[in-house]
């Protein structure tokens, strides 16, 4: 285990504190910029460990994990967005999602917080064309004058594009 | 209230799914013309029970059908009318029409109530002929007749062998029978000894309550329950037994009218424990008791577990096994001498973990006895059908297979045996011609060999007609010739759409069925064989793993990477010359493997991983057969062999051509279990880089 694994398990009862204050955002860094993802889809934080590679999957699939018996896809997201080095190393950092029952690992650079974003200091994203699609963003938040950017996870990892799941299901 | 009964709905519907096919059984091996009165009882016993719980559940149509059929059961039991064959048909029949209904209130499809309605009409009309009262079995009729005022006096007799079963339940018995009124023991042998038992029961429950009660206890063969003349009874009991169907008067009675003294509180607790026989200790009682016919002193005692919870369970064993091998990994590093002991509880701890897994794994373990069951409805009912006389028999029904297999293994079992049935076994007359007894024979068997379990299907009918199939696969354009051996014409059979019998039958003959057969038994990662010799019959041999979730494989290295091959595919390995190694248009490969060529899938092509040297002599070749057809799969390096726990790769992930599954090593790390039968079949186009 190297030491920046940080394994913090999140129970997900809290879903009922959060009602009237807004919504918690784990907010991570993917080259320089920052994203938030609910904190809600959030499973645990833990470092990168080697994967066993698949062939014939897109680059961005780095293959698949060992999560305590479970095996468990990890997704490089500096790679599906051209975003940073994609070089592995202590510091490099697995988040482990938990949609719709199914389990899986994104890469990205670190984590940075969890912050609380209540509904006035979220804009609505404007049409504009980038590697990721506008209808994978929830929306920007503002945070000290740090621009962040809300993805909406769920819908992101259940796409096409994603080629997580079989396209029957679809 | 509802909301509360509904959490006990689905243990009725396996209880009374159980009690049926219970019943089924009973009823196929009555002997109509001098039928075990012992048979009758358990056969009315399962009825009585279905239409208990179905009451407290408030299944109306349930009830109707059992209690006509009960009606009818009982009138036989009691000797009053005689059991025919038109009856046992009618009994099945019932049996059907409840099933049907069962699995409407599971939410499985609707129940026929035309069909219900016909069951029940034939059987009141059987219940309306034979001997002299006509019992009227409806209700209504019992209803009517005068309550009983205080309740009767019985007298009661049995024999218990000496130390046949335990004292304590006797004391209990006999304790709960003087709750229910005035018991006075009239003889009482020592229980060590055991002996004859004379009781006087003074009581308002019914006989049948009693009988009910002393069932768990003694073998309902040497009970005796009578009206004891001796007390006076009350003035109504004599009049409604002489109805002939007196049998459940009090049971009405107390229903409709719970103010009778005795009855309304004694009755309750006499439902309880025949209905729900699962919330106490009853239950295994009653088990025993309908056990007697086939082992007398059998106490199996068992609980009723939701599969997931057997399956969470492997699954943390599972995780502790490959935690042991991590850790026996981890300390097979350090130094032995200094760590010995360490070594040693090592050692210790990998014997518990493997014995662990073992007991779990036997968890899902069944006998092949809950498919076999099934059968000799089946071969009833299609012989009749077809005008042949067969006789079916099974062999090996406690040879156990995990429980996921036994429920997919049913169908292919059905259709094999339905066609051993159709084409495999002639009419009596052809037999008699040919030499052979006018009843055929169909035989089921199963046994262990090696890791896998074989269940066969054999008749000793017409066997197959090589000509006729390779006239039939000629026709269907199929690439064969007169030189194939035996085996090879066999296989031909399973081709879609092939059927050579003349005549389609509802039954089977339209071709499809066999290719299904064999494509359901690859897909639990089995085989099917076949031997046949004309004129003496057919065998089908399958071959299955004995558990799906475990898998016996040999670990190999292709590059940087861990692949798992599946043990039952592999053919042979070795390490070829560079000389056998041949190529076909500069690219396609072929192996010379004594004097065969055999296409070569090299594994690191197929996967896209770097090869650790360009010489293929280094490696491996690995021959492979799947589906009667054999590839070359050229590895790096062979690792092992392991037993390796199945994982679904779909689970959070989707479906990799060429990967069957996933598994963890030793390591902690994810390893690919290689799905032979698409490599095999699809090497020749290697898979295209989607990247």
């Amino acid at each position: 285990m190297n030491p920046a694994t940080q394994s913090i398990e999140r129970p997900a009862g809290q879903a009922a504190a959060a009602g009237n204050r807004g919504n918690e955002f784990l907010t991570f860094v993917l080259g320089n910029e920052e994203y938030g993802i609910e904190i809600l889809k959030v499973q645990e934080i833990r470092g990168y460990e080697t994967v066993t590679a698949i062939a014939n999957t897109p680059a961005f699939i780095k293959g698949v994990l060992n999560l305590r018996g479970v095996i468990v896809p990890i997704v490089d997201l500096r790679i599906k967005f051209n975003l940073g080095s994609a070089d592995y190393n202590d510091f490099t950092v697995v988040i482990i999602l938990n949609i719709d029952k199914r389990v899986v690992g994104i890469v990205v650079d670190s984590v940075s917080d969890v912050i609380t974003l209540s509904g006035e200091s979220v804009r609505p994203a404007p049409e504009f064309s980038s590697s990721l699609d506008t209808g994978y963003i929830m929306g920007l938040g503002t945070v000290d004058q740090r621009m962040l950017i809300l993805m909406d996870i769920e819908k992101l990892m259940s796409s096409n594009e994603m080629a997580l799941r079989d396209p029957a299901t679809h | 209230m509802s909301t509360d009964m509904s959490q006990f709905y689905q243990v009725f519907f396996e209880e009374a799914a159980e009690l049926l096919a219970e019943k089924e059984n009973l009823l196929l091996g009555i002997d109509i013309d001098a039928p075990d009165p012992e048979q009758l009882n358990a056969i009315f016993r399962a009825a009585h029970s279905i239409k208990g719980g179905a009451s407290t559940f408030g299944f109306a149509d349930m009830t109707e059908v059992t209690h006509i059929l009960e009606s009818l059961l009982d009138r036989v039991r009691k000797g009053e009318a005689r059991l025919t064959g038109v009856m046992v048909d009618a009994f099945l029949n019932a049996a059907d029409v409840l099933k049907a209904q069962l699995a409407g209130h599971r939410g499985e499809g609707a129940p026929d109530p035309a069909a219900a309605a016909a069951v029940c009409a034939t059987l009141k009309s059987l219940a309306g002929q034979g001997s002299a009262p006509i019992a009227t079995a409806v209700p209504g009729a019992a209803v009517e007749a005068a309550p009983v005022q205080g309740g009767q006096t019985f007298a009661i007799e049995f024999d218990l062998p000496a130390g046949g079963k335990n004292p304590a339940v006797l004391d209990n018995l006999l304790k709960d029978l003087q709750g229910r009124g005035r018991m006075e023991i009239v003889q009482r042998p020592d229980a060590s000894v055991g002996g004859h038992y004379v009781l006087r029961l003074a009581t308002a429950i019914s006989e049948e309550d009693i009988w009910e009660a002393l069932a768990f206890v003694v073998d309902p063969a040497g009970l005796k329950i009578g009206i004891d003349a001796g007390v006076p009874p009350a003035q109504e009991a004599p009049a409604a037994d002489a109805t002939g169907y007196g049998f459940f008067e009090p049971l009405y009675q107390a229903l409709v009218n719970p103010a009778a003294p005795g009855a309304g509180e004694s009755r309750p607790e006499g439902r309880r424990e025949s209905d729900e026989p699962g919330v106490d200790g009853l239950r295994t009682g009653r088990r025993a008791s309908d056990k007697v016919a086939v082992s007398s002193n059998t106490d199996a005692t068992s609980i009723r577990v939701n599969i997931e919870k057997v399956d969470q369970l492997i699954n943390l064993v599972g995780e502790l096994v490959i935690t042991q091998a991590m850790l026996a990994q981890t300390t097979s590093r350090l130094d032995q001498e200094a760590n010995e002991t360490l070594a040693k509880s090592m050692g210790q701890l990998q014997r518990n973990t493997r014995d662990l897994q073992e007991a779990v794994m036997a968890i899902r373990m069944m006998p092949v006895s809950f498919v076999f069951s099934r059968f000799p409805r089946v071969v009833r009912d299609l012989a009749t059908k077809l005008g042949k006389e067969v006789e079916l028999k099974t062999v090996g029904e406690g040879t156990e297979l995990d429980k996921g297999l036994i429920e997919k293994i049913a169908d292919p079992l059905n259709h094999l045996v339905r066609n051993s049935l159709d084409h495999g076994i002639e009419s009596p007359a052809v037999r008699e011609a040919a030499g052979k007894p006018a009843k055929g024979t169909v035989t089921l068997r199963a046994f262990h060999q090696g890791g896998s379990v074989v269940i066969e299907v054999s008749d000793d009918g017409a066997g197959l007609n090589r000509e006729r199939i390779l006239a039939k696969a000629m026709e269907r354009g199929l690439a064969v010739h007169d030189g194939m051996s035996d085996g090879e014409v066999w296989q031909l059979i399973f081709e879609a759409g092939f059927s050579t019998a003349e005549v389609v039958t509802d039954v089977s003959g339209r071709g499809v069925g066999m290719d299904v057969v064999k494509r359901n038994i690859h897909a639990l990662s089995g085989s099917i064989d076949i031997q046949s010799v004309r004129g003496q019959g057919t065998q089908m041999s399958i071959r299955l793993p004995l558990t799906l979730a475990i898998l016996d494989g040999l670990s190999v290295a292709v590059g940087d990477q861990t692949f798992i091959v599946p043990l039952t595919c592999i053919v042979e390995c070795f390490q070829p010359r560079s000389a056998e190694i041949k190529s076909v248009a500069g690219t396609a490969k072929l192996v010379q493997v004594r004097g065969d060529f055999l296409p070569v899938v090299e594994l690191h092509r197929y996967f896209h991983i770097p090869r650790r040297g360009p010489e293929m002599e280094k490696g491996i070749m690995i021959i492979m057969e799947s589906d009667g057809e054999r590839k070359a799969v050229f590895v790096d390096e062979l690792l092992g062999q392991h037993q390796v726990v199945i994982k679904s790769l779909e689970s959070n992930y989707r479906r990799v051509q060429g990967v069957s599954g996933a598994t963890i090593m030793g390591d902690g790390r994810v390893a690919l279990i290689l799905d032979v039968a698409a490599i095999v079949r699809e090497s020749a186009t290697p898979a295209r880089a989607t990247a």
